[in-house]
C-alpha cells in the first residue's frame, strides 16, 4: 500500500531543493520568503509521507507544529516587525552574479549528495537515500544563502532555510531512532526566537542607517543621545 | 516493410501539413486572450502561398549560403520526424536511423545555417539578431544534452521509441522526481529555443530587440516562405517530441492498422491543442525578459535538469 508513497517522497525532494535554488536566485524580497514557505511545504508532506510509510506518530505533530510556525507564523511575524523590507519592490543585492551563485549552489548539492552517501552507508532505507543528501544540501545551500545575499531579511531567510533542511534530514531519521519529541518541539520553537530578536534588530537598523543593505553598513555612524 | 516506410512518410506529412495550423490556432488564440478577434487560423498557409508565389530578390553580395539555407531550415525538422514517435508506439522504418543526439544536432544544423545566412548579407540587424540566437542556443543547448542524457540513463537506450515505451508503460515512473523536474527544464528550452516569449517576442517586428525573427529578415519570396515554414515545423517537431516521449505518452497507435493511425493523429493535434493553450497563458502573462537576463532563465532551466540528473543517478539508480 505504501509503495506509491515513496515516489511522492522523492518528488517532495526534489521540490525542496529547487526551492532552495530559488531561494538563492530569486531578486525580490518577497518571492524570497514565498519560496521559503513552499519549502515548508515539501518538508511538512515529506514528514507526513514519512509519517504514514512508517507509521511514526510523532512525525504528524513534528508536521503539525511546522504547518504552524512556518508557513503561517513566521511570515506573520515578519510583515509585522519588518513591513518595508517585505514589501520593498527593489531588487536585493547578490554577492554574485546569478548564474555564477546557483552554479556553485549546485556543487554545493552535489557534494551534499556524496556526503550523504557516506553518512547513510549501506542501509537500505528508500527514504533515507532521498531525504539524508536533500536535508545536507538544504542545510548548506542555506548557509551559502547567508553568504551570497547583501540583505538582512533574506539573510534571516537563509537561516531558517538551513534549519528547513535540518529537518528534513531529521525526518528520516526519526523512525529509525528514538529522537524524544521533545528535540523536535524545541527546534520549531528556537526559529521562532531567532525570527522576533532578528526582526526587531532589522527594524532598528533601517531607522537607524536607513538601510539593511550589509553592503554599506561599512561605516560607523555616531549618534546624539537625546 | 513497405509501411512501415509509408507510415513514416504519413508522419512527415502530419508534420509538414499541419505544422502551420498550429502556429495558426496558436496565435489566434493569442489574440482572442488580448480580446480581439485575431486572423484566421488559415492565415500561415495564406502567408505561405502568397509567399511562393512572389520574386525572390537576393542581394548581389550575398554566397551560396543565402540561397542554400531555406532549404537546409525546411529539411532539417523533416529527418527530425523520421526519427521521432509522431504517431505509432512501435519503432518505423528510420527509428534506428538516429538517436536522439543525432536528431538535436540535424536541428542544430538548421539554426547554424540560418545564423550564417543572417551574416552572410551583412544587413546589420542580420548578424545582431544571428549573434543572439547562438547566444541563446548555446546556453541551451547544455540543457538539452543533460535532459537526453538523463532520460537515455533512465530508459537504457537513446533512440526516441525506446524512451517513450519506458514512460508508457507503469505509470509509478511517470512521478518520479527526475521526470518531473526533466519536463520542467525541456518545457524551458523549448521556450527559448523557439523564440517565444520569456525569452523572444515571436510577434514583435522592432528589429532592435528581436532574436529569432531577424534570422529571415532578408528573405523574400520562396525563401522567407522556406524559411517561415521550417520555423513552423520545428515548433511542432519540438512540441511533438515533448508530448509523445516525455509528457504524455499515450495515445500513440500501436498496430499499423490505418484507423487507429486516424486516430492517432486525432489524438495527437488534440496533445499539440492543449500544449498551444498552456503557451498562451504563458505568452499572455509573462513579460519578455531583458536580453541579459536570458542567461539567468536558461541557467534555471541548467540547475533544474542537473538537480534531475543527480536525483536520478543517487535516488532513482538505487531503490
Amino acid at each position: 500500500m505504501t509503495a506509491w508513497l515513496n515516489p511522492l517522497n522523492d518528488l517532495a525532494g526534489g521540490l525542496f531543493l529547487l526551492t532552495a535554488f530559488a531561494m538563492v536566485a530569486t531578486r525580490q524580497v518577497r518571492g524570497c520568503l514565498r519560496f521559503f514557505v513552499l519549502q515548508s511545504f515539501c518538508l511538512i508532506a515529506s514528514a507526513l509521507l514519512i509519517g504514514a510509510m512508517t507509521g511514526v506518530k510523532e512525525l504528524f505533530i513534528v508536521a503539525g507544529i511546522n504547518l504552524i510556525t512556518k508557513p503561517i507564523v513566521i511570515p506573520w511575524l515578519l510583515r509585522r516587525s519588518v513591513p518595508r523590507e517585505i514589501y520593498a519592490h527593489r531588487e536585493i543585492a547578490l554577492a554574485l552574479s546569478v548564474p555564477t551563485a546557483l552554479l556553485i549552489a549546485l556543487a554545493i548539492a552535489v557534494f551534499s549528495y556524496f556526503a550523504g552517501r557516506m553518512l547513510i552507508g549501506g542501509a537500505e532505507v528508500t527514504t533515507l537515500l532521498s531525504n539524508v543528501p536533500i536535508g545536507i544540501a538544504g542545510l548548506l545551500i542555506g548557509a551559502y544563502t547567508i553568504a551570497v545575499r547583501r540583505e538582512a531579511l533574506p539573510q534571516l531567510l537563509g537561516l531558517l532555510a538551513m534549519e528547513n533542511g535540518a529537518f528534513f534530514l531529521g525526518v528520516a531519521f526519526t523512525p529509525q531512532l528514538p529522537l524524544p519529541l521533545i528535540a523536535e518541539i524545541a527546534a520549531a520553537f528556537d526559529t521562532l526566537i531567532i525570527v522576533v530578536p532578528v526582526g526587531i534588530l532589522t527594524r532598528s537598523i533601517h531607522e537607524r542607517a536607513g538601510t539593511t543593505e550589509v553592503g554599506s553598513l561599512t561605516k560607523l555612524k555616531e549618534e546624539r543621545l537625546p | 516493410m513497405t509501411p512501415y516506410i509509408l507510415y513514416n512518410l504519413v508522419q512527415a506529412a502530419f508534420v509538414i501539413g499541419l505544422s502551420p495550423l498550429f502556429v495558426g490556432i496558436l496565435n489566434r488564440a493569442k489574440e482572442m486572450v488580448q480580446s480581439k478577434r485575431g486572423p484566421s487560423i488559415f492565415q500561415p498557409y495564406r502567408d505561405l502561398r502568397k509567399l511562393f508565389s512572389k520574386d525572390e530578390v537576393v542581394s548581389s553580395d550575398a554566397t551560396w549560403i543565402f540561397r542554400f539555407t531555406p532549404y537546409v531550415v525546411f529539411t532539417t525538422p523533416i529527418f527530425v520526424t523520421l526519427l521521432i514517435p509522431v504517431l505509432t508506439r512501435f519503432p518505423l522504418f528510420f527509428a534506428f536511423a538516429g538517436d536522439m543526439l543525432a536528431a538535436g544536432s540535424v536541428l542544430a544544423l538548421g539554426g547554424f545555417f540560418a545564423a550564417l545566412a543572417a551574416i552572410d548579407t551583412a544587413n546589420p540587424y542580420g548578424p545582431m539578431g544571428a549573434s543572439r540566437t547562438r547566444m541563446v542556443s548555446f546556453l541551451a543547448e547544455p540543457v538539452f544534452m543533460i535532459v537526453f542524457f538523463t532520460v537515455s540513463f533512465v530508459a537504457g537506450s537513446t533512440i526516441p521509441y525506446i524512451v517513450q515505451a519506458k514512460w508508457v508503460t507503469p505509470p509509478a515512473n511517470f512521478f518520479e522526481p527526475d521526470h518531473l523536474l526533466l519536463l520542467l527544464a525541456f518545457f524551458m528550452i523549448i521556450l527559448a529555443e523557439n523564440g517565444r516569449i520569456p525569452v523572444d517576442n515571436p510577434s514583435g517586428h522592432f528589429e532592435l530587440a528581436m532574436i529569432d525573427e531577424s534570422k529571415g529578415l532578408e528573405y523574400s519570396g520562396r525563401g522567407a516562405a522556406l524559411m517561415k515554414w521550417g520555423g513552423y515545423m520545428k515548433l511542432t517537431v519540438l512540441m511533438i517530441v515533448f508530448l509523445n516521449v516525455l509528457l504524455v505518452p499515450w495515445g500513440l497507435s500501436a498496430s499499423l492498422d490505418p484507423l487507429q493511425v486516424l486516430l492517432a493523429i486525432l489524438l495527437v493535434a488534440m496533445k499539440i491543442l492543449a500544449f498551444i493553450v498552456v503557451l498562451v497563458f504563458i505568452e499572455s502573462s509573462l513579460a519578455k525578459l531583458r536580453l541579459f537576463r536570458i542567461p539567468e532563465f536558461l541557467g534555471a532551466a541548467f540547475i533544474i535538469c542537473v538537480a534531475a540528473m543527480i536525483s536520478q543517478l543517487f535516488i532513482g539508480g538505487v531503490s
